[in-house]
């Protein structure tokens, strides 16, 4: 039987968004799944030296909920959404949520973005990082992890044409 | 049931059960059963959908006050 074959485009550089190309990349690898990730746009953010870059907004973003990770039940089960005008009034709002949905993650059990991406490339899943963005957005390649491949869509293309499964994140 | 390994995957959410079971079932030899402990209620049908992807055997999967036992035999 021929190795089944996996390519994912991430495209975006928050926290939560972190999450999906990771998981399903790394989970592709355990099972048996040659895999590929092309980060692009945003999504170079995933593959910087320094993750801390890596954010969470609620807004602009009312399907998150806002939730303490502390305290009793009671306290944990309130919503504290509130209007997206006066979140973008609150100095240091987006640094809270993202500290916030970090202990919501820990408490959880759910694996951090440094250990999931670890994790991707112990299993060998190829990442390459789209060499036009990285000069549009001024980045250097000495700003990202090592192991990286640099190319452009036909790269991408000559291994996502062979696939099974070919998502854009 | 016999054994060879266990793992403890208690706490742990998805897909750290199914990545840390992969990494285990490499250090056994084929025939032997791996023994896995969740908490991961997602994991019952991970673990099934695993085992049939992967042609490693599920010998069975049970539950008790919120824990699940799996074993798993290499392939």
């Amino acid at each position: 039987m021929d190795t089944k074959k996996m390519a994912i485009i991430a495209t975006k550089g928050t926290l939560d968004w972190a999450y999906p190309p990771f998981i399903l990349a790394s989970t592709a690898a355990a099972l048996g799944y040659e895999t590929q990730i092309f980060f692009t746009f945003y999504g170079l953010q995933l593959v910087r030296k320094d993750l801390s870059v890596l954010k969470v907004s609620p807004l602009g973003n009312p399907g998150m909920p806002m939730k303490m990770p502390f305290g009793p039940k009671w306290f944990k089960s309130i919503n504290w959404n509130m209007p997206n005008a006066i979140q973008s009034l609150i100095p240091g709002y987006e640094n809270v949520a993202t500290a916030l949905m970090k202990q919501t993650i820990a408490n959880n059990g759910v694996a951090t973005i440094p250990d999931l991406r670890e994790l991707c490339q112990e299993a060998e899943v190829k990442f390459i990082a789209c060499q036009m963005t990285v000069e549009l957005f001024g980045f250097e390649h000495s700003d990202f992890i090592d192991g990286l491949e640099y190319g452009g869509a036909a790269t991408f293309f000559e291994f996502a044409g062979e696939t099974d499964i070919c998502l854009f994140i | 049931m016999n054994f060879d390994k266990e793992l403890d995957a208690r706490g742990l959410n998805c897909p750290l059960p199914i990545l840390r079971a992969k990494k285990a079932l490499g250090e056994v030899a084929s025939g032997q059963v791996l023994k896995i402990l969740s908490t991961d209620p997602g994991s019952v049908k991970d673990f099934a959908a695993f085992a049939k992807q992967t042609g490693n055997e599920l010998l069975s999967t049970a539950e008790a006050g919120g824990e699940f036992t799996f074993f798993m035999k290499k392939k």
